[in-house]
């Protein structure tokens, strides 16, 4: 192991201005930043602020090659390197810590550690068929682990299997294989802390030091602000792709780290009426817990008020996302929910549709659209799956055939009302923008007339035009029509430019209730869960 | 006296519950050969069949046929599944023992030929193979069956129709009487025995002798033993890692795609060999259906020995060639002695064979569809 | 205008737009050479009629998303026993179909439950578990066909053997009820009406059921699983509902082609039967997720000419019967085509 290549004070890497588009959405708009050998360098941005196509663009993943290459340099040591394979990056003294372990369950300690890098021995069959059949040199294998192993300070057998070991011991044995990697320049941590205990986390930023203190760049993407406050020596953040700032990590709040992250906040739109003091309650809930890979909602209490627009907010991975999902029955929850003063059973995606709520996911791809079919389908199905709409009679229920007319008609009512940009109703989902399938996931939902409608992400991944549109829509179904709306969003600014209140989301709990135009500070504070204490 | 005895009776208590709980783990895992081996015992005893007969069956049985289920390791250690395209090997062996024949080779000097021979057919087919294979990852297995059933079609385009007509063949003999195309058995006595016969050791047992063909075996211990090399080398390191996890192979640098497309051409050769050595034994080539069910009676006897479509090790291999073949001896003789019909037996025997192959793909497939449930939620 | 041959081969398929032009070639040659066009033709529609509703029985499964029903046996079976059964009793006529359909269904429908529910526990193995289990009925029913205890000397062997013959002649019993029914000749073509008429009506019946709401629910499942789940559909339950659908029409579509055929054939006889049905969905452009009505009658067309055609206008060049050598080529090649294009890679 010589992490000695890198001399201290140069940097080790150096992006230029470097963009990315996916299907004419531009992620990366012009990204530089340096990472200096012996430096801790955090990146820290929202989901969708583009971090982690950084992060495959620096490890040459074939996704990036496969989707047109990208634009602006990189550059290693001064050298200008382009990557279309991870051997390549891994070749040029790039680590990686990934977020999502990449271990194999089957194969014990040693074999993960020295995975594809095993040191063998020559013998009569591979001297004539080459060195893919060299043997094994099980010993070596054993002996280089436990030197790596040492050196990231975990204290655990190298022959036992990577099942079952907990999962502090598996991040430790990724950063045991990246350490083991000879000529290691640069290492990046992808969120490594996402998955760890206090105390685990406590040593990884410990173990994250000492690297930098042997001349390696460390190049940091977390979510977690005060981390990045206890170890970076600089940081960058990322916002739509752009760099907004670099603060000094040393002296500013985690507070103002919050802000940049979200975004400076628009005015206020327009002039909210007050809908707080006579309002009634429309749906109470009490002690919510909702298992959302992610985005786990603990214990979250929240009344919504009939007739206004509650949004939540709150930073990616504390639980936003998963209230809405928990109610409408997408994921299993636990708690009590009273909707109109009944008693809703959770757990039911169909009872909730029928007792008139509606949901526009933000999984708009997975979860919110049948890409494979028309226009007029999938505006129609929740009606006709929940409430039996768009059916023509049949003595078995069952077996109502379509009402083709019907469908068209409501089809075409809603594409002009909602101005979808189409060849017409029976377009294929798949073959629309963004923004005009976020319509058809609106025109879905409200098709079924709810009486409370949850939206979550409404403008994520769509165009400016189109974002202006469909907050425009939100704003008129609850201001014309009186229809009370949930909405989740990453983006501050456009929770405070339509909702009467904002909830904010912090580690699975609501950290604090504000008012749309509540100062800056109190919004930073909540997101950073430094409310409580207050 | 009642309270020591209930003592001493709990700590036995104890004891025998963690060592009945063991032991049935030890069962549960080993249910299936222990299945089958209660089977096999059963129709032993039903058609008294006499261990004489059995060892002698069992000698010739497991010689010819080991290789062409060692074949299917490989590709089982590198994620592929069970290759249902061995068939295909199966064919290039055919192939080059009819070349063989028709230049008049003979003995073993013919029979080292046509392992020569079926060799480069082997990897070439072997190599379209992997290439189909890497275009449908994730449906191997049925991109393998029907790939086997397409081949045959080829097969017999080639040797029903063109050879005479298009391809020049002067041995009229093995030839059909319209002309062209090959007769349906081959006579290959020419060959029969070549490496069997090279050294027999005689072992008396029972009034009979068996026959001990030793070169045969030793050609089958080499195979064992390469494969377990094989497992132990920098290939074999890497085949394992694409077999549990693709992707995170791929990101340590390992070229998922060429490794996969080496096991598909390492089991074709194997399996064109197998072949081979089931041919020399058997002494006649049935041309138009000798290949058809290699992959189908290979991959039951694997399976039968506990082998999953995962996981597959040498000794499974060698358990499931022996008990899957009494099986197959065993069953017409007990069909006839309990239904007085030999036919029952036989129909029993494919059910059991597919009943077998049924069984593992469930079970793996409920297990990884068990695992993608506690992945995803 | 190079463009628009373009689009039109991409939409068509290369495959499809080869055996469309292997069927013309086949029947210019069969013009050339002056054989009986007439005979040709009304063979083709023949099979077609016979083998249609086989084919037919795939769509739920695909539309249900099981895939290619490699397990199209197991609804075979089903009407075979109804069959059986049927001629056990000495129904004849169409009391005599109505009856094997009946019995047939009543078997189809938990068979289809109990397929069903296995396949749930198999996903993204459907078509594996699907060919192996058909495999395994089929040969476990060959025990059964030889120990059944029918008793009607029409149906097991007279002397020797035991059990239930191989092949169960029709003959005065309802060998081609439906074929005879309304047939006329024109042009030397010979129209089995009856026939037709079963096959477009079922045809009509499984169209219609996908415009219902059943038929939406369980083919919007197919089409996103989470999205069904959002909606309150359960993609477990409307895929049972699919398998169901697959194994019944599979029972109703053996006991046409056998009333059309003839002859009822046990024991290894349907084995291999789901691999020309499936040959025939695909070549009429189904995919492995996706296929209509549409596909069904033009594959079936397509691909019981060739095997018509074949066989007659190349003895004339060659003997012995290359229209089997055939068959294994371009029914198989066309399944391979199919599974190699969809979802080339399953993960990364």
């Amino acid at each position: 192991m010589s992490a000695t290549s890198t001399t201290k004070g140069r940097p080790a890497l150096e992006l230029r201005d470097v963009v990315k588009e996916y299907e004419g959405n531009r992620v990366l708009k012009g990204v530089s930043l340096t990472v200096e050998g012996g430096e801790i360098h955090a990146l820290v941005g929202e989901n969708g602020a583009g971090k982690s196509t950084l992060m495959n663009i620096l490890f040459g993943m074939p996704v990036i090659h496969e989707t047109g290459g990208y634009g602006g340099d990189v550059l290693l040591d001064g050298a200008p390197v382009r990557f279309t394979a991870p051997v390549q990056a891994m070749a040029a003294g790039i680590g990686m810590v990934h977020q999502e372990f990449m271990l194999l369950p089957g194969f014990n300690v040693a074999e993960n550690i020295k995975l594809n890098r095993e040191p063998t021995k020559r013998n009569p069959v591979s001297a004539i068929f080459g060195p893919g059949l060299e043997t094994l040199d099980l010993p070596r294998i054993r002996k280089d682990a436990r030197a790596a192993l040492d050196r990231v300070g975990l204290d655990i057998d190298e022959w036992l299997p990577v099942a079952g070991l907990p999962v502090g011991h598996m991040q430790f044995i990724e950063i045991a294989r990246e350490v083991d990697k000879e000529k290691l320049r640069l290492l990046i941590f992808d969120e490594p802390t996402a998955v760890l205990t206090e105390t685990e986390a406590e040593r990884l930023l410990d173990s994250m030091r000492a690297f930098a203190k042997q001349g390696v760049a460390v190049l940091f993407i977390t979510h977690r602000l005060d981390e990045v406050r206890a170890v970076a020596d600089r940081m960058t953040i990322l916002r739509d792709g752009e760099v907004v700032g670099r603060p000094d990590p040393k002296t500013t709040s985690v507070i103002r780290m919050a802000e940049l992250m979200v975004g400076r906040p628009a005015a206020a739109r327009a002039v909210r009426r007050d809908a707080s003091a006579t309002a009634e309650t429309a749906l109470a809930i009490e002690g919510l817990n909702v298992r959302m890979p992610g985005e786990p909602v603990e214990d979250v209490s929240l009344t919504v008020r009939r007739g206004e627009i509650l949004g939540i907010g709150g930073l990616a991975g504390h639980g936003k996302l998963g209230i809405a999902n928990g109610v409408m029955g997408l994921y299993p929850a636990t708690g009590r929910v009273l909707l109109d003063g009944e008693p809703y059973a959770l757990n039911d995606a169909r009872a909730a549709l029928r007792r008139g709520l509606a949901f526009v996911s933000e999984d708009r791809r997975g979860v919110g659209l049948l890409a494979e079919e028309s226009i007029e389908l999938n505006v129609a199905l929740s009606a006709l799956e929940a409430q039996g709409r768009f059916l023509r009679p049949f003595p078995v229920p069952a077996l109502r055939p379509l009402d083709g007319r019907a469908m068209r008609a409501h089809a075409q009512e809603m594409i002009r009302r909602l101005d979808v940009r189409t060849t017409g109703p029976t377009q294929l989902v798949r073959r629309l923008s963004g923004g005009n399938q976020q319509k058809v996931c609106l025109a879905r939902a409200m098709t079924l007339a709810p009486r409370l409608m949850f939206v979550s992400e409404p403008t994520r991944g769509i165009d400016v035009g189109a974002k202006e549109r469909v907050l425009e829509i939100l704003t008129s179904l609850n201001q014309d029509e009186g229809m009370t709306l949930v909405v989740t969003s990453s983006e501050l600014a456009e929770l405070r430019a339509i909702c009467d209140r904002i909830a904010i989301v912090y580690r699975g709990r609501v950290a604090a209730i504000l008012a749309p135009d509540a100062p800056d500070a109190e919004f930073g504070l909540a997101m950073a869960g430094e409310v409580g204490a207050a | 006296m009642s309270g020591v005895t209930r003592g001493t009776n709990g700590a036995n208590g104890a004891g025998g519950a963690s060592l009945g709980s063991r032991s049935w783990r030890v069962l549960s895992r080993h249910a299936v050969p222990l299945l089958f081996a209660v089977l096999c015992l059963f129709g032993i005893w039903v058609a008294k069949i006499t261990p004489a007969f059995l060892l002698s069956e069992m000698l010739v049985r497991v010689g010819r046929n080991s290789v062409l289920i060692l074949a299917l390791l490989i590709p089982i250690l590198a994620g592929l599944g069970l290759n249902f395209g061995i068939v295909i090997g199966a064919m290039a062996g055919q192939a080059a023992v009819i070349l063989v024949l028709h230049w008049g080779g003979q003995g073993i000097a013919g029979f080292g030929l046509a392992w020569l021979l079926a060799t480069p057919i082997a990897i070439l087919l072997g190599l379209l193979t992997g290439i189909l294979f890497n275009r449908a990852k994730g449906r191997e297995m049925v991109t393998g069956l029907i790939a086997g059933f397409f081949a045959n079609g080829l097969y017999q385009l080639v040797f029903l129709f063109a050879i005479g007509s298009l391809i020049p063949f002067h041995d009229k003999s093995m030839v059909l009487p319209q002309g062209y195309g090959l007769r349906n058995t081959v006579d290959l006595t020419s060959i029969q025995y070549a490496m069997d016969d090279l050294v027999r050791v005689r072992v008396p047992l029972e009034g009979t002798e068996l026959r001990v063909p030793v070169v045969t075996y030793g050609v089958v211990a080499l195979f064992c033993l390469f494969t377990l090399f094989f497992f132990r080398t920098r290939f074999g390191q890497q085949f394992r890692a694409m077999g549990q996890d693709p992707h995170v192979a791929a990101i340590a640098g390992i070229a998922v795609d060429r490794n996969r497309t080496i096991a598909t051409v390492l089991s074709t050769v194997f399996a064109a060999w197998g072949q081979l050595l089931f041919l020399q034994n058997i002494g006649t080539l049935n041309t138009y259906s000798s290949h058809e069910q290699v992959g189908m009676f290979a991959i039951a006897a694997l399976l039968v020995s506990g082998a999953t479509v995962t996981r597959a090790t040498v000794g499974q291999a060698l358990l499931g060639t022996v008990l899957f073949h009494t099986l197959f001896v065993v069953s017409p003789l007990a069909g006839k002695a309990l239904a007085g019909d030999a036919q029952i037996g036989e129909y029993f025997r494919v059910f059991v064979a597919y009943a077998v192959i049924t069984v593992a793909l469930v079970l793996h497939a409920w297990q990884s569809a068990k695992r993608e449930r506690e992945v995803t939620t | 205008m190079i463009d628009r041959v373009r689009a039109f081969v991409k939409e068509a398929g290369v495959p499809r737009l080869l055996i469309a032009a292997f069927v013309l070639f086949l029947f210019g040659m069969a013009f050339v050479t002056k054989m009986d066009l007439g005979g040709l033709v009304t063979d083709s529609i023949v099979r077609v009629a016979r083998n249609g509703i086989l084919v037919l029985a795939l769509l739920p499964a695909i539309q249900g998303g099981l895939g290619l029903n490699f397990g199209l046996p197991i609804g075979i079976i089903c009407g075979l026993i109804g069959c059986v059964v049927s001629l056990n009793f000495g129904l004849l006529g169409l009391t005599g179909i109505f009856a094997a359909w009946g019995i047939g269904v009543g078997l189809a429908i938990p068979a289809g439950i109990g397929y069903g529910w296995l396949l749930n526990r198999t996903r993204g193995q459907e078509m594996m578990v699907g060919t192996y289990l058909g495999f395994a009925v089929v040969s476990a029913m060959s025990i059964f066909w030889l120990l059944a205890p029918f008793k009607n000397p029409t149906l097991v062997w007279a002397i020797g053997g035991k059990g239930l013959r191989t092949t169960l002649s029709l003959t005065g019993i309802f060998d081609r009820v439906f074929d005879k029914w309304l047939q006329f000749t024109v042009a030397g073509v010979t129209i089995p009406t009856g026939v037709l008429l079963v096959f477009f009506g079922f045809c009509f019946l499984v169209w219609w059921f996908f415009r219902t709401k059943m038929g939406i629910t369980i083919a919007a499942a197919r089409s996103n699983p989470r999205f069904a789940r959002a909606a309150g559909i359960s993609d477990e339950r409307t895929r049972i509902q699919a398998s169901v659908l697959t194994t019944v029409l599979g029972a109703i579509g053996i006991v046409v082609y056998s009333q059309s055929y003839g002859f009822v054939q046990l024991y290894t006889a349907p084995l291999l039967m789901a691999f020309p049905a499936i040959a025939c969905l695909l070549i009429g452009g189904a995919s492995v997720s996706k296929a209509t009505v549409t596909h069904v009658i033009i594959g079936t067309f397509l691909f019981q000419s060739i095997l018509t055609a074949a066989l007659p206008v190349t003895s004339q060049v060659i003997e012995g019967d290359i229209s089997e050598t055939a068959r294994l080529i371009i029914q198989n090649g066309m399944i391979l085509y199919a599974l190699t294009r969809v979802g080339g890679s399953a993960k990364a």
